[in-house]
This record gives C-alpha cells, structure tokens and sequence, in this order.
C-alpha cells in the first residue's frame, strides 16, 4: 500500500514537472505577442490593448520594403523549390544503382548542412562566380556604355534557400509517392494514356498533397531564414534581417508586432502542412518494403 | 499478354531515360554550383591568403591552419557550450518524454503537438523572446520592483545563451527520447520491480540504458546544430560568449579574412563529420534489433 502511494506521489510530481516545462516552453512566445498588443512602452508599464505598435511598423517603409523582400523571396524559393524537388523525386523513384546513391547523400546533406555553411559556401562561390562573370560581360559589352554588373541581392538568396527547401521537397514528395499505387500508373498506360496526361491526370492528384506541404514548409523556411541572408543578402534586407538589426539599436514595441506577424505566418503555415502531411501518412501504403524511414529521419534534421 | 507488356515497358525505357535525365537537371545543377563547387571552393581557400583588400589570394600554404590557435577561444567556448546545454538539454527533456510516454494517458497526442508548435515558429523570434524576457525591462525590472534583488543582469551571460539554446532545442531532444521510451518493453520494468529493484534503480538500470539510442540520438541533433550557431550567442550572450559561429561571422564578414574563414569553417565541419561517424558507429550497434528511432518533426 505504501509503495502505492509512494508511486502516485512520483506520478503528480512528474505532472507538475512537465507543467512547468509547458510553460516554460510558452511563457516567451505569448510575452511576445502580449507585449505587441500593449499601449504601453514596456512589459512593466501594461497601459491596455492597442494596435498602435501594428500601425508604426505598418507605416515605416524600411519595415515594409523588408517584408516585401522576404515574401518576394519566399514565394520565389518556394515556385522553385517544389518544381524542381518534384522533378527530382519523380526521376529518383524510377532510378536504382550508383547515381541514385549519390544523388540520394547529396539530397540528405543539403538538408542537414548547417545554415551558416550554407551561408558561407553561397558566398565565396557566388563571389567568385560572378567576378568572372562580370570579365566577361565587361569584356563583351559594347564600347561606350557601362556594363552591367552581376552582385549580391535577392536572387543569390533565392539560389541559396532554393538548394535544401528543393531537398526537403524531394524527400517529402518521395516518401508520398512510395506509397502511391503503382498499378494505377500501368493501368492509365495500358489504356492508351501518354506519360504526360498519366503524370496529370494519375500521379499529380496522388503526390499533390505532399507537393503542398512542401511548397509551405519551403516558403517558411525562406521567410524565417536569418543565418543565410546574413551572408549572401548583399544590400537588400529582409524581414529576419530587419529584426535582428534593430534589436541591436534596443529593444522597441515596434519589433513585438513585427515578430508576432513573423510567429503568425510561421506557424499556420506549418500547422496546415503538418495536417496534410499527417493526412498523407495515414494513408495505406501499398508499395512493399519502402518504409519512409530514411526520409523522416532526415527531416528530424531538417526542423 | 506478359510478353506484350514487358516490350511496352522496354520501349518505353528510352525516352524514359531521357526523361529522367531532364528532370533531374535543375537539382543536380543546384546540387553543383551551390553544393559541391562551394565546398570545394572552401578548401582551397582555405590553403590560400588573404588579399590586402580582403578575400582571398591564390596560394599553397599551411599558415591558416597554423593561425587557428588564434581563435582558439571560439573553439574551445563552442566545445564545452555544446557539451553542457546538449548534457542539459537531455537532463530536462527525459523527465518530460518519461511522463510523455509512460503516464500522459489520453491526453498524448495534444501533449506532443504542444511540445512541437514552439519548434514551427520562428527561430530568430523564438529568441527574441528571451531578449525581451531578460533585457533590463523584462525580469530585472520585475525583480526591482518587487525587491528581490537590485541591478539583476541576466542578458549577455553564459547563463542566458545556454537558456536559449536549451529553449530552442529541447523538442529535438524530447522526441527521439520519447520515441524510444514509447517502444521499450514494459515487461522489463515489471521484472526489474518484482524483482525487488527499487524504482531508482529501475530507472537508472533498466529505463535510462534502453532510451540510450533516443538520447545519444537528441545529443547528436543538438551538437551538430549548436556547433554553427550565431543567432543565440549573438543575441543572447552580446559579444561576451564568442562562439564558432561568431568568428566565421566576423570572418567573412567584418574582417573579410576569408582563407581563415575556410580554414575555420573546414575544421568545423571535419568535427562535425567525425561526431556523426561516432554517432553511426554507436547505433548500428544499438539499433541492430531495435529498429530506427528516428521522429519527424514538421
């Protein structure tokens, strides 16, 4: 009987441990967004709700040419990230041997090299790459106008996102159409279908979910990308960009209602790729012996 | 009718060749250029020297690996940064999967999503938070009024980078411990108690050795993420905990010495290669019968 209650009282112990670890884990972010809606200066000086932090970021232009830049570029990576990461698994599934190998542990590191190598390797590549670059259209030019000349900016911030968001696409899109039906795919060619309306009209509605949760977890990682723009962002800012170098001037209200937005859009749009990447995983698999093991265990890192 | 379809499919195997090539262009183009060339780039450079003006100077030579004493600091912070909050992450994070996985009942699934929807929002926010929390008006304003203590500085200390870093990595340790928690045999817990065991040494006999391949696993995730982090240092620690990801960061772009940067960052990722070996020559021992303990996490 003792033992018993010595186990029931370990038990509410362990309750109230993970409470606290709760809230721990949700203190910081709700301060946050509490703090933003706050008329007042600071988290000692609660004066009642207020918009009025919304309508200062909203009316500064540096804040809003940041934020036109980061979806600019989130929603560039994300066009190019699930179209060729689509491609890329489609083409994965119908190889076997060396080649898929490689591509495979080229597909796995891409996704878990850090953001800050990501970052330098973009960075002394693009530089480089464009030195020579700028030679020769300087050297092809015609007489009498200055040439143009390639540097830092957006879209190297693109072709740095666009290489591991195209890698997690692959994987996601992989992993989906493992468990695709393949005598579907038979049936529509034996019954006269071209690859192409096969590819419309059978694989596409199958894989789609899994392409949408890509394009979504691809846009959020390049809207909340800090580490990587840092390095190849050039003159042009961006949202994180923004953030991190006004919090090196003080903390302002101005900045909660920034990051709040920034929490927003982050999470709703992993929530919903959470939930059709959830609905896909559900779903029987029928392919035999193509677990998604690898795949997922790659995602880990990648989060 | 065999006969018929496998000619179909052989003919089909040509153009499907082509095809494939051309799908996979784009990714192996990116894979290249932004992949392969720039790390190859990276260890030339970092053999090279640095061009007056900064960058890098074409050259055979041993000397930036030479100077790399001279960050030793950034190294030696990065090493045992990442030793005690991975050891304290891990301290945290298994009481919760214990109970996550044992004693959560009904309520487990919303109780894991809890434990992720922090993880989906942003990073760069996430610590943020924490400067709020612990800038001069957050807790040390707090603590003033109250007459707890007076002229409290919690921000830009040791204490307050291993804070956010356990904040923004203890999911990563939760779920793998969690996962092998979950698959563990509750007959041995029930053998190892009516055998006698007390529940402290259950758990430190039984429990704790077969989560091993979770632990070692969240250990892995947050070293290798830890070792190139700047954005927790540089926010959370000013410019007094000076870690790896700092010095590449005034490496290449404050200082623009970027052979010494190579040099920096190749070692980092030699060390990180070397820890994902380790970690693979561990498991494989481990995960033999146990099956994989990998989690997703989005």
């Amino acid at each position: 009987m003792s033992r018993r209650e010595e186990r029931t009282k370990a038990d509410r112990a362990l309750a109230g441990y993970a409470a606290l670890v709760y809230l721990f884990l949700y203190v910081p972010i709700v301060t946050v967004v509490v703090l933003s809606f706050n008329a007042g200066m600071h988290a000692t000086d609660l004066r009642g709700f207020s918009l009025r932090w919304y309508g200062e970021a909203w009316s500064d232009p540096f804040v809003t040419e940041a934020l036109r830049n980061s979806l600019e570029i989130a929603t560039t990576t994300a066009v190019l990230a699930t179209t060729f990461g689509t491609m890329a698994a489609l083409a994965l599934n119908r190889m076997r041997g060396g080649l898929r190998a490689v591509l495979d542990t080229l597909v796995y590191a891409a996704i878990m090299v850090p953001g800050i190598v990501i970052g330098i390797a973009t960075l002394v590549f693009v530089v480089l790459a464009f030195d020579w670059l700028n030679g020769w259209i300087a050297y092809l030019w015609p007489a009498g106008s200055t040439p143009p000349a390639l540097s830092l900016g957006k879209p190297t911030v693109v072709a740095a996102h666009t290489l591991f968001t195209m890698a997690i696409v692959t994987v996601l899109v992989r992993a989906r159409a493992a468990g695709m039906d393949r005598s579907l795919i038979e049936a529509s060619g034996d019954l006269g279908a071209t690859p192409w309306g096969t590819f419309r009209q059978v694989t596409f509605p199958q894989l789609f979910p899994a392409i949408l949760a890509g394009f979504l977890l691809a846009f959020t990682f390049s809207f909340d990308d800090f580490i990587i723009a840092l390095f190849v962002a050039g003159p042009d800012n961006t949202l994180p960009l923004y953030v991190f170098s006004s919090i090196r001037r003080g903390v302002t209200p101005k900045i909660n209602a920034i990051a709040s937005v920034m929490l927003g859009v982050t999470l709703t749009f992993l929530f919903v790729a959470q939930i059709l990447l959830r609905r896909t995983a559900r779903r029987p698999t029928r392919a035999p012996g193509v677990g998604s093991g690898g795949p997922e265990g790659a995602l880990q890192e990648a989060a | 009718m065999p006969a018929l379809r496998r000619r179909a499919r052989g003919g089909g195997e040509e153009g499907g060749r082509l095809t494939t090539a051309l799908l996979l262009l784009p990714t192996s183009l990116w894979f290249l250029l932004l992949l392969v060339a720039p790390l190859v780039i990276l260890v030339v450079y970092s053999f090279g020297l640095r061009a007056p003006a900064g960058g890098y100077e074409p050259a055979f030579t041993l000397e930036q690996y030479a100077k790399l004493p001279t960050r030793a600091v950034a190294f030696r912070n990065t090493a045992i940064m990442s030793v005690a909050s991975t050891l304290l992450c891990i301290l945290v994070a298994f009481p919760l999967a214990y109970f996550l996985a044992t004693k959560a009942g009904r309520w487990k699934t919303l109780l894991l999503v809890l434990v992720i929807v922090p993880f989906w929002t942003s990073f760069l926010i996430r610590t943020y938070a924490w400067l709020v929390i612990l800038g001069s008006n957050g807790i040390p304003a707090l603590a003033e009024r109250l007459g707890i203590a007076h002229d409290l500085v919690l921000l830009n200390t040791p204490f307050a980078v291993m804070l956010g870093i356990v904040y923004n990595y203890l999911p990563l340790t939760v779920f793998p411990i969690y996962v092998s928690l979950e698959r563990l045999d509750k007959r041995l817990l029930e053998a190892s108690r009516d055998l006698g065991a007390p529940p402290w040494r259950t758990l430190w006999q039984v429990t704790v050795p077969l989560a091993a391949p979770g632990i070692i696993t969240g250990a892995l995730l947050v070293f290798i993420l830890l070792s190139g982090e700047y954005v927790i240092p540089a926010m959370l620690g000013g410019n007094k905990v000076f870690l790896l990801g700092n010095a590449l960061v005034d490496l290449f772009i404050q200082a623009r010495d970027w052979p010494l940067g190579s040099a920096v960052a190749v070692s980092m990722i030699l060390g990180m290669l070397a820890t994902i070996g380790i970690y693979m020559k561990l498991t494989s021992r481990w995960m033999r019968g146990t099956g994989r303990s990998g989690v997703s996490l989005i």
